[in-house]
């Protein structure tokens, strides 16, 4: 009895010695400032192994948020996307609050011009007509020309008869643009009611998160709707609803997981396997397309 | 009227003596019969709808619908429409189209319903699909927005050939409330908030979101609903007559265009 302890106590300090030298050689190699920790399990990760990993946590496989030049290298075979509306901004608005400024900080930091990237390209040597939001860009707010430019890429779809991605990443309508905002959810809609009665395929592909206005038009209308693990999908704010019926709601509550098992969602894809299964579905409905 | 604030405004749209949807159908339609359900889960009393007819010509009513009293507000949620109730709204239209009848809408909602049974049963699918549904009906569509029109709550029901608001209603991407709360973090500057959102009818019609105003008496429409409800009766005389003479593909090339152009530089 007394071995087994012993040999016990040394398996948990040959554990213990093992954690202490990647905690510091963690601390060594990477800068305090450069530490990423990982919204799921808290802990910290090098960059360079998120970035070798599709942004996926190494500890525990969540999916953390993704730009929509890195989401597009992840889809598109390289070397094919041709990109529209690249320039294209929001200058035009109303400014209260500060949101000119607020657009040009993102314009600087996020890498993109506006909170959606749309275009072409193909996927495993079919072509699609593809628009992936950018979450990091104002939290991925829809305005008008995020609006205008999915519409675009649908109608695109519709009349070259391309297959149709669209990515959502969206905290919502962008309120800084009032009831115009409101409107793009009409747009995009009555663009995908067109593109299914010309008998175009969407696959919808949700990820962290796609909430509000998002959520309550495209997102939601694919043929084929596909979420990422773990992502926060769904219309009003979880602290609205706890308010409203005052008590709180259990951690799952509005996940994908949750969606896909209250009907909602076709399937739970983690980001390795994405842009094999869009592979399948588009080769499943290659010719039967439009 | 026009030198209001918009805070006024607010205030008269949501006068609770304000007359309800229930309160002005009986002023504006004949023979109204009720249609309950969306024959998947329930009937969502938040949501009236039903058959009716206008001078003769039969139509499908949708109104978002607050209630009277507590008891009436209780049973739907004070105007907040669930999920079976934007389901229920398609069903009808869907048997609108199929019986070439128009569709008149009624807004008046704060917003979709914000609860837990509401997202499990697909708020975000439910508004999503009434979007979608009411692009391509293949009938005349008019929406009267008659006191609030909160968020994609409202706007499931606005999508339509045509779109009037009562003077003193308002339409916007959310609450005066909400928005001081995103703008300020404090909900009680809503006063200055609602000045900001452009939520009046005026606001709307500069925009180019609404085609028209119907204009109430001073001191609202709870005051004198007779006058108020006489112009809308000779806007839908009027819009009904034009719509329905239109082939269908101009109807949905014109509806499409209506939406496609707002927002656009």
């Amino acid at each position: 009895m007394n071995q087994l302890f012993k040999k016990r106590k040394e398996q948990i300090s040959i554990v213990q010695q093992f954690f202490n030298r990647v905690v510091k050689t963690e601390v060594k190699v990477v800068e305090a400032s450069q530490i990423v920790i990982c919204d799921g399990c808290k802990q910290a990760i090098a960059p360079e192994s998120i970035k070798a990993n599709q942004g996926v946590c190494i500890h525990c496989g969540y999916h953390m948020r993704m730009g929509a030049y890195d989401r597009l290298s992840l889809l598109l075979d390289e070397g094919t996307f041709r990109e529209i509306d690249k320039k294209r901004t929001s200058f035009h608005v109303n400014d209260f609050s500060g949101y000119k400024k607020k657009l040009y900080q993102y314009q600087q930091a996020a890498n993109v011009n506006e909170a959606v990237v749309c275009g072409s390209g193909q996927i495993s040597g079919m072509k699609v007509a593809i628009a992936v939001m950018d979450s990091y860009f104002m939290m991925g707010s829809m305005g008008s020309v995020v609006g205008d430019k999915i519409t675009k890429t649908i109608e695109m779809a519709t009349q070259k008869k391309f297959p149709l991605l669209i990515v959502s990443s969206s905290g919502g309508a962008r309120m800084q643009e009032g009831i115009l905002s409101l409107m793009q959810m009409a747009k995009t809609s009555a663009a995908l009611a067109r593109l299914d009665e010309a008998g175009g395929l969407y696959i919808s592909i949700l990820t962290h998160p796609t909430t509000g206005g998002v959520s309550a038009s495209y997102a939601m209308l694919g043929d084929i709707i596909l979420a990422e693990p773990k992502a926060t999908i769904g219309f009003a704010g979880r602290r609205v609803i706890e308010k409203t019926i005052n008590e709180k709601l259990p951690d799952h509550f509005q996940t994908s997981e949750f969606l896909k098992e209250k009907g909602f969602v076709d399937q739970v894809v983690t980001r390795h396997q994405l842009k094999d299964t869009c592979a399948k579905l588009l080769q499943l409905h290659q010719g039967v397309n439009l | 009227m026009k030198s209001m604030s918009a805070w006024e405004r607010v205030m008269l749209a949501r006068n609770p003596q304000r007359p309800k949807a229930k309160d002005l159908l009986p002023h504006i339609f004949e023979d109204f019969i009720e249609l309950c359900g969306d024959r998947h889960f329930g009937d969502d009393a938040a949501l009236y709808g039903g058959l009716a007819t206008f001078e003769g010509t039969p139509v499908t009513v949708l109104a978002q619908s607050k209630g009277r009293n507590l008891q009436e507000n209780l049973e739907c949620h004070f105007g907040m429409v669930s999920p079976e109730g934007y389901r229920k709204a398609q069903r009808l239209a869907k048997q609108a189209e199929k019986f070439h009848r128009p569709i008149i809408t009624f807004v008046d909602t704060a917003g979709a319903f914000p609860g837990k049974e509401a997202e499990e049963r697909g708020q975000a699918e439910a508004i999503a699909t009434s979007l979608k549904l009411f692009a391509t009906l293949k009938t005349p569509i008019i929406a009267i927005v008659l006191s609030e029109g909160g968020s994609g709550g409202a706007l499931a029901l606005s999508v339509a050939d045509r779109i009037y608001m009562f003077e003193n209603a308002i339409y916007s991407i959310l609450s005066p409330e909400g928005f001081a709360s995103i703008l300020w973090k404090d909900e009680s500057r809503a006063k200055e908030a609602a000045e900001l959102l452009e939520c009046t009818s005026f606001d709307l019609l500069d925009k180019g979101i609404i085609d028209g105003i119907i204009e109430e008496s001073e001191g609202g429409l709870h005051q004198h609903q007779k006058t108020a409800i006489l112009l809308l009766k000779e806007i839908l005389r009027k819009e009904l007559g034009i719509l329905s003479k239109k082939k269908v593909k101009q109807l949905l090339d014109e509806r499409y265009q209506k939406f496609r152009v707002m927002g656009n530089v």
